[in-house]
């Protein structure tokens, strides 16, 4: 590593850094961000559930978004719709998203993620969890 | 690394989704940490997914009671008590295939529910963690990291944009107080070392931490480092230093291990060393271990073991920002303190000054240990109270016990009782109760605890710890651990009590330095807040909480005793005896007092009184 040539440098590099330690900054403020969870059920995996996350992350890192964080959860027993997909905004309920693959991956990213706009394929939640 | 699909055409290299922060402090390590380390990484291999998940060792994380712990990001998820075994099922089951270990989750002992999220948990609520800000989040061995968090942007602050006499006003204006023990405000120990006319200066960090069961500074040199680095070149800057020390025990060797890789870190990237960031400023620091010795946390004493001499203090003054190391001006400030230079540069001396008590500001970190359910490091802004502490954060008392007392500042500090506990916990406020702040340590003592002994504890430390060169200290505090020993074995008398109290004072008023002067404190804190205690000892030869075995009898109920003669089977040296189906008698003379007897007992018929 070379030596660091001022504060600006220093700042420049902090920067470039910031990838060591954000998964664990937005840990942190987890209710700020825009959670995106994706369920690795064995058939959630099986329908390219893995893909969509890589592919998801991709896209985000592409648009240099930064306030959105990825997390993966158990079977959300929609078997008939893997890949799903739960977004929640801040402070907004949470939606589920069924069959996200391919141009629905970017679909979903553009419109719901960045800007609140609903697009089809949402599937109607009729569960409670034991978090409310 | 390349990798390939099934066509075998070239894919993308994956972003990493997942962090898994595996503490690797010495008490996590003592339980295996470094072989989870291993482990994760096997299994990660093992599904193909070590692209995608970073294992990260990380410092302290401060919930030790829990340990080995290893926290998920960014989900959030603590795993506690995690043994190197567990690693595959982690990365099968909640690596890849989102499911949380239910069985490794931390269970709240009151509601019984699994806690995924450390941040819902008793003991993290209402803590505040600014010295402690890295531990358990960053990599200490990775300077990166620290970068990452901002590290070295109050040093590039203050030798860019703030003259050194900013600095210290800066410092003053906080209202920092040293941490380790004496609570002397920083700025004016850095302003009384800035104004020397001298052409070299030193900047010491005391790493000496001696207090029996205090950790606080090993785990943020274990955990941060890079904190400590950047103070300390920071207060160089400010008093016009060029070479920092530390002086470390040489018990530490993991906080040693990684304090130097922090130097050498530092020295290659150029925030050590010479012309730091082009600003003409240079800056080394050197380590110096001790070899464990309570008084070299004294200033003078450590300064005279840096420069390889008997660690013996000095009388003040002159001070050590006058004539320190090489009698050049030092000056000296403890791991702690120095951890919290760096925030209250880059976030403010206001923001600092907002937090905690009027005289007392910022936060304090206390190792908790002892007779609480939550034993570990805690940081709490100053002004919580002790019950918050003990209760709140501590989880209450073990195996449903009453509290009796808590005991702060170590061998110089005293004990809190039930009437202290909604004090708010300050310098001030401690020393008010007749305490002390110390460096941290926090005992919580139970009711099976004998207050007599445990003033006897602390001073049997203080007569081996104590130099030798002053009198009152090397003769008074042994003739007072005597006179304890004497009550404990039952031959006190209420002449030993008086004297107790009046030569405990007359040592406090006449040693040589702060070990001697403060050494007495455990004695004349628990006569004040114990003095049932010890009268019971001296007059009616009995020990209340049935410690002190020279006071003990066990005594055979006959009414219980079915005469089964398992008693008489296990005691070690034939004192009890009986025929079948009789009574048996215990011979108090032949009686060592071990207890077999009544833990062999069926039918609970043996009484300690």
């Amino acid at each position: 590593m070379s030596k660091i040539q001022s504060l600006d440098a220093l700042r420049k590099l902090q920067k470039e850094l910031t990838s060591a330690t954000d998964l664990r900054e937005k840990g942190q403020n987890i209710e700020r961000l825009v959670q995106v969870k994706v369920s690795m059920s064995t058939c959630g995996i099986a329908s390219g559930a893995r893909e969509t996350l890589a592919e998801f992350m991709r896209l985000a890192k592409e648009r240099g978004l930064t306030e959105i964080v990825f997390t993966q959860t158990g079977c959300m027993g929609y078997c008939h719709s893997e890949p799903t997909v739960e977004i929640t905004r801040p402070g907004e309920e949470p939606v589920v998203y069924g069959n996200v693959k391919g141009d629905r991956i970017r679909e979903i990213l553009d419109s719901y993620i960045l800007r609140g706009e609903m697009v089809d394929g949402i599937i109607p939640t009729a569960y409670r969890t034991i978090h409310e | 690394m390349s990798r390939a699909d099934a066509k075998g055409e070239p894919q993308p290299m994956p972003e990493i989704k997942m962090h898994l922060l595996v503490c690797c402090g010495t008490g996590c390590i003592s339980s295996q940490s470094d072989r989870i380390v291993e482990s994760l990484k096997t299994a990660l291999k093992n599904r193909n997914l070590q692209d995608e998940v970073k294992v990260v060792l990380s410092g302290c994380f401060g919930f030790c009671e829990k340990g080995p712990i290893v926290k998920v990001a960014p989900d959030n998820t603590f795993y506690v008590q995690v043994c190197p075994e567990d690693a595959q099922e982690i990365v099968d089951e909640h690596v890849l295939k989102g499911r949380k270990v239910q069985r490794l989750l931390y269970v709240d002992p009151e509601t019984e529910e699994h806690i995924a999220d450390s941040k819902h948990m008793g003991f993290y609520k209402k803590q505040m963690r600014i010295a402690l800000r890295n531990c358990g989040f960053i990599d200490p061995e990775n300077i990166n990291e620290y970068i990452a968090q901002g590290g070295y942007q109050a040093l590039g602050k203050a030798l860019s944009d703030m003259t050194p006499k900013d600095v210290v006003e800066e410092m003053k204006k906080s209202g920092l107080r040293g941490r380790g023990g004496g609570g002397f405000p920083t700025g004016l120990k850095w302003d009384f070392a800035a104004k020397q006319q001298a052409g070299t200066k030193y900047v010491i960090c005391n790493a000496d931490e001696g207090d029996p069961g205090a950790f606080m500074d090993r785990s943020i040199l274990e955990g941060d480092p890079h904190s400590v680095v950047e103070a300390m070149a920071i207060c160089g800057y400010a008093i016009g230093a060029q070479k920092g020390m530390v002086y470390i025990r040489a018990e530490y060797p993991l906080a040693v291990k990684r304090l130097r890789k922090a130097i050498d870190d530092a020295r290659t990237t150029g925030l050590l060393g010479e012309d730091i960031l082009g600003t003409g400023f240079s800056f080394d620091i050197e380590l110096r271990y001790g070899a464990g010795a309570f008084v070299c946390g004294e200033e003078t004493a450590l300064i005279r073991s840096l420069e390889g001499e008997r660690g013996e203090p000095t009388s003040k003054p002159p001070f050590p920002a006058e004539k320190g190391f090489w009698g050049k001006p030092s000056n000296v400030n403890n791991v702690e303190t120095f951890a919290n230079v760096p925030v209250i540069l880059t976030k403010g001396a206001d923001w600092f000054a907002s937090i905690g008590t009027e005289k007392s500001k910022g936060t304090k970190v206390f190792a908790l240990a002892g007779k609480v359910n939550n034993v570990g490091l805690v940081e709490v802004p100053m002004g919580t109270t002790l019950r918050e502490v003990v209760f709140d954060i501590g989880g209450g008392i073990r195996d449903g016990k009453k509290f009796k007392a808590v005991q702060t500042g170590g061998p110089s500090g005293g004990c809190l009782t039930s009437k202290h506990l909604d004090t708010p916990i300050d310098f001030d406020n401690l020393i008010a109760a007749g305490s002390m702040m110390g460096s941290g340590g926090m005992i919580v003592l139970d009711e099976d605890n004998c207050m007599v002994s445990v003033a006897k504890f602390y001073l049997e430390f203080t007569v081996d710890e104590s130099c030798g060169k002053c009198t009152p200290c090397r003769v008074g505090n042994k003739r007072l651990h005597e006179i304890l020993e004497k009550i404990t074995q039952g031959h006190g008398t209420e002449e030993d009590l008086a004297l107790l109290r009046s030569l405990a004072q007359t040592i406090k008023d006449t040693s040589l330095c702060g070990l001697g002067q403060t050494a007495p404190n455990p004695v004349l804190s628990t006569l004040d807040n114990f003095w049932d205690e010890y009268e019971a000892h001296v007059r009616e030869k009995r020990c209340p909480s049935g410690k002190c075995k020279a006071l003990l009898s066990f005594v055979i109920d006959p009414e219980k005793c079915k005469g089964c003669t398992l008693c008489t089977r296990v005691c070690p040296v034939g004192a009890i005896t009986g025929k079948v189906r009789e009574p048996h008698l215990i011979d108090q003379k032949t009686c060592i007092k071990c207890g077999a007897c009544v833990s062999a007992c069926k039918f609970d018929a043996i009484a300690k009184k």
